[in-house]
């Protein structure tokens, strides 16, 4: 493939062209906040967390979905770029009801991690406080829709991984909650085959198994694109 | 998990006018998948809005999973799980409709018929609606009474033709 | 139809035309058709007949003529004289004494009642003086479900065949690029250019979308054309397709736009009835292909990926750009998508070239634009002026100023997109970078009229309320960002608001501004910034009701 230069924090760099800037940067130690990225899954550039800024173009763009493109100079770490960080990582938190002490996923949640990544020490923004569910229905695992960020991994996974199709998203803007089928409970699904990708996928304690209690859970990141990865080979 | 019956196979009956109605048009777009608003148009054409048993027959007709259907039908702002009543008001909330005053229509409204926006009254003869814009601003404030545009709507005048349709005092 | 035919498909109206000693022209848009004009249409066509002058006469619908609020108006030619108001039981009056006596009804003529005298020819009138009538050329002349009206009586499909036979693909983007249009959707990128990114692309298929999703409260100019002149849209999907080698194109009209659904699905019909949409048009080797796609109320759905997702069956959700339509659209190929406003204006740049269209307007503005002009003014309706006409003029000469003994406060252009011009920029040019240096933008062409009555926080609070609901929930900025918002801004509405909130309202509107996926999002905090540049005494005031805990406005 053939090489192009770019330039990433001040550090030239020679890269393969058709990859995105995030690939780029994660080939060259150079770390971009994500959250609804997911190895094994298609991108979709929702979570705003990797945008970047590039010379010449008045847009930020996300890392996840944009190509590099010959001669372009990239930062990833301005203080605007930070600033704007912040604030997404708050309105994560203002959105739902994250309460971590009572959590499976405490210690072990990537909505934490980044909430460390970033700094933040209160949230400035008021808490909205919805009205959100929990659907314990199925008889393995647990969707409790406080904790969701609406990042969609689970969605992917489902559709584009599994095939089953049993998560999707009802209504719009602030509304949206993922769903099941007919937004039916889970253990009523007609679709779902149980497989346990959206548990692995989850970055929160939204989706969970009921095998384990706060503070223990515990997920394999890399599952979905070892399997996309084995599913390829001809064995 | 064991394959099971989806709770809302009530199986629709095929001779149906109205079923027969979605059927011809999903022949007519060749069972894609991706004609799938135009059939859910369709359908509430027929239907007066979207009840469960005929979103689980496009489900399992067009071949389309039902979080996808589902999806789809509560993003656009057109489609009605419920019944929207027999009888229907819309009042315009556009800009040019708000400026010349849609929000005492609205008000009026809800004092005589004690219904909201977004509501159906519990025998299912009103439901009150809003639209973002209808796109009649020369006439604002606008409002639609059972499919008729009232240009100009004052809200003594929409109640009034509201209560002659629905026959008696509410 | 061939050429030949086509010529005397155009002789045959001429001759026609011609031999009649003149019109009636009812108008039948959807805001005339609610105050009944169709009965007034057969109410004349019954008294002609009763009076044998049936055959002397044309008498039909027309599309709409722009003083929307003057309704139902019937236009009667050669005199070229438009009455107002008009009721079906004064059919037998206009015929009567209009018609037979020759002697037009001044006190019937349109605006007579703010005019000292009113205007017999009524294109004099101050409301449609300044105006120029190029998208909307044939307003209140030809009837819209009518093809062979179009044909001889607004050049139709002329520019269609001057495309096929006497100019490649290249020439016809040539021209458009010429003409220096640029999108009537708002963005206002050069078409041009558009169509030119398109056709460099090298693909099995591509797609012409016509983008009628006209979602801007208080903005009708979209359904007025496809209303009153679906084929000259019709047409200029045609030319465009068979300038970037596209075969397939979809008009994505909204659902609660049903006239013009109708409409344009006629002119389909027609138009593939005579050959001039479908497989080798007019015998050339080019096909092309029309059908609708009704929309299903979402205002996301205008903006360009979101609209694709749309037509894919899907929910409308925006995507990342890059990839841009362009490259990557519909179904993962090629696709163009233009507005209405754009194509209309396509078939006369092709018939007068791209010269003509370019001499009209300002430097960076060529052209003219459609706005609906609305809210508190004296005249409301539809108009049509050069770039670079100023909003003092439009709303003060051609809208009759403001009603009731108001005054001015200011005038709302881009919808939600947008931003409030005050009476200090009422000499403006309208014309996309002077618009944009006020801190409004053109957009679609919304223009809305506000007095001394309206409370501008209210009005942003109004905006951000709408792009809340829209909203489609993909990106946090967008569907946390305006929730949160508006929560404040009716906080300060019902004088609950303190200068801390103004403060978080100032932060979270750059940070959704820049952060946001789509234009939705990123254009969402337009009117609230454009409300504290100019009106920002008036949140202060707000705050000042305060009555709280935290002490006067001290928050």
């Amino acid at each position: 493939m053939a090489k192009i230069p770019v330039t990433i924090d001040g550090k030239p760099l020679e890269v393969d062209t058709g990859k995105t800037i995030l690939d780029v940067c994660k080939e060259n130690g150079v770390e971009i906040l994500t959250m609804c990225h997911f190895e094994g899954v298609g991108d979709v550039g929702s979570c705003r967390l990797c945008l970047v800024e590039i010379e010449g173009i008045n847009k930020l763009l996300p890392a996840c979905t944009t190509k590099v493109a010959a001669n372009q100079i990239i930062k990833t770490n301005t203080e605007r770029l930070k600033k704007y960080q912040k604030i997404t990582t708050e309105l994560f938190f203002a959105e739902r009801n994250h309460v971590c002490a009572v959590c499976v996923a405490d210690g072990n949640c990537e909505l934490q991690d980044l909430g460390y990544k970033v700094g933040m020490e209160h949230v400035r923004f008021p808490y909205l406080f919805p009205k959100a569910n929990v659907d314990t229905s199925h008889p393995w695992y647990v969707l409790d829709h406080n904790r969701c960020i609406m990042c969609t991994r689970c969605v992917r996974v489902c559709s584009e991984v599994e095939g089953a199709h049993n998560w999707g998203i009802k209504n719009r803007g602030f509304e949206v909650r993922i769903i099941s089928d007919f937004d039916t409970p889970w253990a009523d699904s007609t679709t779902c085959t149980s497989c346990g990708k959206c548990i692995n996928v989850c970055p929160t304690g939204a989706l969970w198994p009921k095998s384990v209690v706060q503070g223990q859970l515990v997920k394999n990141p890399k599952m979905v694109s070892e399997l996309v990865a084995k599913r390829k080979m001809n064995l | 998990m064991k394959p099971k019956k989806s709770i809302l196979d009530e199986n629709l009956s095929r001779t149906d006018p109205r079923v027969k109605q979605i059927l011809v048009k999903m022949k007519k777009e060749n069972y894609r998948p991706d004609a799938l608003i135009e059939i859910l148009h369709t359908a509430q054409n027929s239907f007066g809005f979207l009840p469960m048993s005929v979103l689980a027959f496009i489900s399992k007709e067009l071949k389309v999973p039902p979080s996808r259907v589902y999806s789809t039908v509560t993003f656009y702002h057109f489609f009605s799980l419920k019944s929207k009543g027999e009888h229907t008001c819309l009042v315009c909330t556009g800009t040019a409709c708000y400026v010349k005053g849609a929000e005492p229509i609205l008000v009026e409204l809800e004092k005589k018929f004690s219904l909201k926006a977004g509501q159906v009254s519990a025998d299912n003869k009103l439901g009150i609606s809003t639209a973002r814009c209808i796109g009649a601003c020369g006439l604002a404030p606008a409002a639609v009474v059972d499919g008729e545009v009232i240009p100009k709507a004052k809200p003594e005048d929409v109640i009034k033709m509201l209560t002659e349709k629905m026959g008696a005092l509410k | 139809m061939n050429r030949q035919e086509l010529a005397t498909v155009n002789e045959q109206y001429q001759i026609r035309h011609h031999a009649q000693k003149g019109k009636v022209r009812v108008c039948c848009g959807t805001g005339c058709v609610a105050a009944g004009s169709e009965k007034i249409l057969k109410q004349i066509q019954q008294v002609a007949k009763d009076k044998g002058i049936e055959n002397d006469y044309d008498i039909n619908m027309s599309g709409c003529m722009g003083a929307c609020t003057q309704g139902p108006l019937v236009r009667i030619t050669p005199e070229n004289t438009i009455y107002e108001y008009v009721k079906p039981e004064q059919a037998e009056k206009i015929v009567e004494e209009h018609i037979i006596k020759k002697q037009p009804i001044e006190s019937m003529i349109l605006f007579h009642g703010s005019r000292e005298k009113p205007f017999v020819n009524t294109w004099e009138d101050p409301f449609f003086k300044k105006q120029h009538h190029i998208v909307l050329g044939g307003r209140g002349e030809i009837n819209p479900e009518s093809i062979e009206d179009y044909i001889g009586g607004n050049s139709g499909y002329k520019a269609l065949e001057k495309a096929l036979f006497e100019s490649s693909p290249e020439d016809v983007i040539s021209e458009v690029k010429h003409s220096r249009l640029r999108g009537r959707g708002g963005a206002g990128f050069p078409t041009g250019i558009k169509w030119e990114t398109v056709y460099k692309y090298v693909s099995d298929q591509k797609y012409v979308i016509c983008n009628g999703d006209e979602g801007d409260p208080g903005a009708f100019m979209d359904r007025s054309v496809l209303e009153s002149n679906p084929h000259r849209v019709l047409e200029g999907m045609i030319i465009a397709g068979y300038a970037i080698g596209a075969n397939k194109g979809y008009a994505y009209i909204r659902g609660e736009y049903e006239l013009a659904v109708k409409r344009f699905e006629l002119a389909i019909k027609a138009a593939k009835k005579a050959g001039l949409l479908g497989a080798n048009i007019m015998g050339s080797t080019f096909s092309f292909d029309v059908e609708v796609r009704i929309g299903a109320g979402a205002f996301v759905c205008g903006e360009e990926t979101a609209l694709i997702a749309s037509i894919e069956g899907k929910r409308g959700m925006p995507r990342p750009r890059p990839p841009f339509p362009a490259e990557s659209g519909l179904w993962g190929k090629p696709t163009l998508i233009n507005n209405v406003e754009s194509l209309a204006a396509i078939a006369p740049i092709i018939i007068n070239g791209g010269e003509w269209f370019s001499a009209i307007g300002t430097a960076k503005s060529a052209g003219t634009k459609v706005f609906a002009l609305t809210g508190k003014i004296m005249n409301s309706g539809l108009i049509e002026v050069p770039m670079g006409t100023t909003l003092r003029e439009i709303i003060f000469e051609i809208g009759g100023g403001i009603p009731d003994g108001h005054a001015f406060k200011a005038a709302q252009t881009g919808g939600p997109s947008g931003g409030c011009i005050p009476e200090k920029h009422l000499d403006v040019k309208v014309d996309y970078e002077s618009l944009m240096e006020v801190g409004s933008i053109m957009g679609s062409g919304g223009l809305i009229v506000m007095d001394d009555t309206s409370d501008m926080v209210d009005v942003a609070r109004f905006f951000m309320e709408f792009c809340m609901d829209e909203s489609c929930g993909k990106c946090v900025p967008c569907r946390v960002g305006t929730k949160m918002m508006h929560d404040l801004l009716t906080k300060l509405c019902a004088g609950q608001g303190t200068l801390k909130d103004l403060q978080r309202l100032e932060e979270l509107s750059v940070y959704v501004k820049e952060t946001s996926l789509c234009g939705l999002g990123m254009s969402a905090p337009n009117p609230l910034l454009s409300t504290l540049r100019y009106f920002k005494n008036e949140y202060l005031a707000h705050i000042d009701r305060n009555k709280t805990l935290e002490g006067v406005s001290h928050g």
